[in-house]
């Protein structure tokens, strides 16, 4: 009689194609925005009056705008700003929404009666409209956008940082270190906040393509980005004018970079958040 | 009352407000001592209050009513604001948690997890290697995070924990339930080894009166929303 031994086998869960194809994408595009200086053709900003709105061809392989301007070269700048910028406005979200989120949830009480509302309030408003708002008293620019927009982002991450901070801080291991004499303080920043820190980085993977398109939006409405920046949406505001002239490539270009990027970081994002238990 | 008492738990309530008017009583009126390096047994029926008790005797819950005294000196309710008034009031009394899943910071290894505790403490770190090798873990086993140990070395590690600032009395709240049988008699051989060794007082929290009788010098029985009845082991 032959023994059956049963031998447990790793399943391990197969990485959808359309992942594979977004994280590729994103794996040419980060490098390339890195390394556009040496990839792009033109300077961003080199005129050409004389090659306006020319469609493809070998010298401009995505086309020029209105006033020459190799559209390739710009959308590679381009998206030196509209990579980083997203990820600056999220750090801005991130510290202030992690701080008010575990704030709210370790100390309880008026507290976080105050932070819950504080977010409700803010809640309230288009995020759109809070950070016009915003922008109508410091000024127009990037550096206000990424702030602006940072903050308009703040309470959604409180909110989820709240739920997670207040079902982990009742954990017992947090027990244990009050009961070994440890401050409020010194628990939250060293080993409360850390052990939320899978699940936070998911969610704001998810929220790097709204983020991003948020800026794009803002650029689009020329609060953001100014001239003679190459930013995706400001090219997009740009473009938009030489459509009426037959000309598609100038907004088409940049418009199919955002969408392309952000569905991109939302596939991505959404199945990182997954696996790093950032979507409950 | 006994002079000798190192640890006097003095007519301890707690109530809870329930959804719309009501109250629950968690813990009405519990008193009890327990000597220097002496043991006792708190056992009860669920709901009948017990951890409730051993969350009040370490500061995890603050009583309605009635207090806590180590060696002759009261343990505010409150959790001192100042650093070292915490530390002396955690190196009174220090707890060994039910589940030792959940028990543990799941990012720290048993070594750092150790050293955490004897660094706030102003404790040697050397003393780290002592504690693994008094609940006889290894180096393998120091170098783990909790996810790789089993769920005995785990409250192994959890017993080194609370050992790490040299507390007078060790609260075990069912620290042995989520166990397997051959485990817990490990582990409860290994608190009654401590206990010699140390002169700790032992405050052993459970439900199972035949586990609670095996290590506790007596045992106090509370029974639902009541008061409790003290005997030693062969009394009931």
């Amino acid at each position: 009689m032959t023994a059956l031994t049963l031998t447990p086998i790793r399943v391990r869960a197969r990485r959808p194609v359309g992942v594979t194809v977004a994280a590729a994408f994103l794996g040419l595009v980060v490098p390339a925005a890195v390394l556009a200086p040496l990839l792009a053709p033109y300077a961003p900003d080199a005129i050409d009056l004389s090659a306006s709105l020319a469609g493809t061809s070998p010298g401009h392989l995505l086309g020029t705008d209105s006033s020459g301007q190799d559209l390739l070269s710009r959308v590679l700048y381009g998206a030196r700003t509209s990579l980083i910028a997203p990820l600056l406005l999220l750090a801005v979200a991130a510290l202030l929404g992690v701080t008010l989120g575990v704030l709210a949830a370790w100390r309880g009480g008026w507290t976080d009666a105050f932070v819950s509302r504080l977010t409700d309030v803010m809640y309230a408003f288009p995020g759109l409209l809070f950070t016009v708002l915003i922008i109508a008293v410091f000024g127009t620019g990037m550096t206000t956008s990424v702030l602006a927009l940072g903050l308009a982002y703040t309470p959604t991450v409180a909110k989820y940082t709240r739920s997670l901070a207040l079902s982990e801080s009742r954990k017992p291991y947090v027990d244990a270190y009050r009961v070994q004499g440890m401050g409020g303080a010194r628990i939250c920043a060293l080993y409360l906040v850390p052990n939320l820190g899978r699940s936070v980085a998911g969610y704001l993977v998810v929220l790097f393509g709204e983020a991003l398109m948020s800026l794009a939006t803002l650029s689009y409405l020329g609060f953001g980005a100014q001239p003679p920046s190459s930013d995706w949406g400001l090219m997009v505001q740009e473009g938009q004018a030489s459509v009426v002239q037959g000309a598609l490539l100038p907004a088409l270009v940049p418009g199919t970079a955002i969408a392309l990027v952000v569905v991109s970081f939302n596939v991505v994002g959404v199945w990182a958040a997954d696996r790093l238990g950032g979507r409950n | 009352m006994k002079d000798e008492a190192l640890l006097v738990a003095d007519g301890l309530r707690k109530t809870y407000a329930l959804p719309g008017r009501g109250r629950l009583t968690a813990a009405e009126d519990v008193s009890f001592t327990v000597a220097r390096g002496g043991s006792l047994g708190i056992v009860g029926e669920s709901g009948s209050g017990k951890t409730t008790v051993a969350r009040m005797l370490v500061g995890l819950v603050r009583p309605d009513a009635g207090g806590v005294r180590v060696d002759g000196r009261p343990r505010e309710a409150r959790t001192p604001r100042r650093k070292a008034a915490r530390l002396a009031r955690a190196r009174e009394i220090q707890m060994v948690f039910q589940d030792p899943y959940v028990s543990l910071d799941p990012r720290l290894t048993a070594a750092q997890c150790l050293r955490t505790a004897l660094r706030l403490h102003g404790r040697d770190d050397g003393t780290a290697a002592e504690l693994l090798d008094r609940v006889g873990l290894g180096e393998r086993e120091a170098a783990s995070l909790p996810r790789h140990l089993s769920g005995g070395q785990r409250q192994r590690l959890a017993i080194a924990r609370a050992l790490a600032p040299g507390p007078r009395v060790l609260v075990l709240d069912e620290a042995v339930a989520a166990l397997d049988v051959s485990i817990q008699a490990q582990i409860l051989r290994l608190l009654d080894e401590i206990r010699r060794d140390t002169g700790v007082a032992l405050v052993f929290v459970g439900h199972d009166l035949a586990v609670v009788q095996h290590i506790t010098d007596e045992v106090l029985v509370m029974r639902r929303a009541g008061s409790s009845n003290r005997a030693p082991p062969g009394g009931f």
